[in-house]
C-alpha cells in the first residue's frame, strides 16, 4: 500500500516537472506553415489595399473581411472581388488555424482568431471601414 | 488518512498545474497578431497604429513641448 503511494507520487511530481516545462508563454509563429500563409496574404495585400480605402470592403468584427458596397469598386474589379475576399478569408482561417496548431492547441483556434479580429481592426489605417455589434463603421 | 491527504495535495497541485497550461495566453497572442499584421500590411515601425496608451504618451509630450516650440 504504502509503495502504491509513493509510486503515484513519483508520477505526479513527474507529470508536474514537464507540465511546468510546457507552460512557457511564448507563442509559436514561426513554422513554414504559418510563413507561407504570410506570404501569400502579404503578396494579395496589394491587391486588397484601394478596396479598403474607398470602403468596397471592410473588417468584419470576427477576424475576417467581407465585401461592404460594391458600387465603390471600379467596374473592372467587381467581377475579381468575392474571390480575393473568399482567398484571403480562407488564408486568414489557416492562419489562425496553423498558430492553435503549432503551438500544440488546435483548440485555441477559435481565441486566436478574436485575438487577431480586435488587431486587425485597431491597426486599420483611418478611412477603413470595420464592423462592430452595431454594423459598419468608418475609422 | 495522512497519506490519503498527500494524493489530495498532489492531485490539486495537479490540477492547478493543468489549468496553468491549457490557459490561453491572451496576452501573447494580442502580440503574436500584431507582429503578423504588421508584416502582412507591411506597416512599419512608428508608422500608423499606435496603441491608445503610445498616442495618450506622445501627446502629453507633445503638450510639454509646447512652449519651446515658439
Amino acid at each position: 500500500m504504502k509503495k502504491t503511494i509513493m509510486q503515484y507520487a513519483l508520477y505526479l511530481m513527474t507529470f508536474l516537472t514537464v507540465s511546468l516545462a510546457y507552460a512557457a508563454p511564448n507563442l509559436e509563429i514561426n513554422t513554414p506553415a504559418i510563413n507561407a500563409v504570410k506570404d501569400s496574404m502579404q503578396s494579395r495585400h496589394n491587391a486588397l489595399a484601394p478596396h479598403y480605402q474607398s470602403g468596397a470592403i471592410g473588417l468584419t468584427n470576427n477576424g475576417f473581411i467581407s465585401v461592404r458596397d460594391a458600387k465603390a469598386l471600379p467596374l473592372k474589379d467587381r467581377q475579381g472581388i468575392n474571390a480575393l475576399v473568399s482567398d484571403e478569408n480562407s488564408d486568414r482561417k489557416k492562419l489562425y488555424k496553423e498558430i492553435a496548431v503549432a503551438n500544440g492547441h488546435p483548440e485555441w483556434e477559435s481565441s486566436i482568431q478574436e485575438s487577431f479580429a480586435g488587431r486587425w481592426i485597431d491597426k486599420a489605417k483611418s478611412g477603413w471601414y470595420y464592423q462592430d455589434a452595431s454594423g459598419w463603421k468608418q475609422k | 488518512m495522512k497519506k490519503f491527504s498527500i494524493i489530495l495535495l498532489f492531485a490539486g497541485l495537479l490540477a492547478a498545474c493543468v489549468t496553468i497550461n491549457i490557459y490561453f495566453p491572451a496576452a501573447e497572442a494580442q502580440k503574436v497578431a500584431d507582429e503578423i499584421i504588421d508584416d502582412v500590411w507591411q506597416i512599419k515601425d512608428g508608422e500608423q497604429t499606435k496603441s491608445p496608451k503610445a498616442i495618450s504618451e506622445e501627446s502629453s509630450e507633445t503638450t510639454d513641448n509646447a512652449p519651446a516650440a515658439d
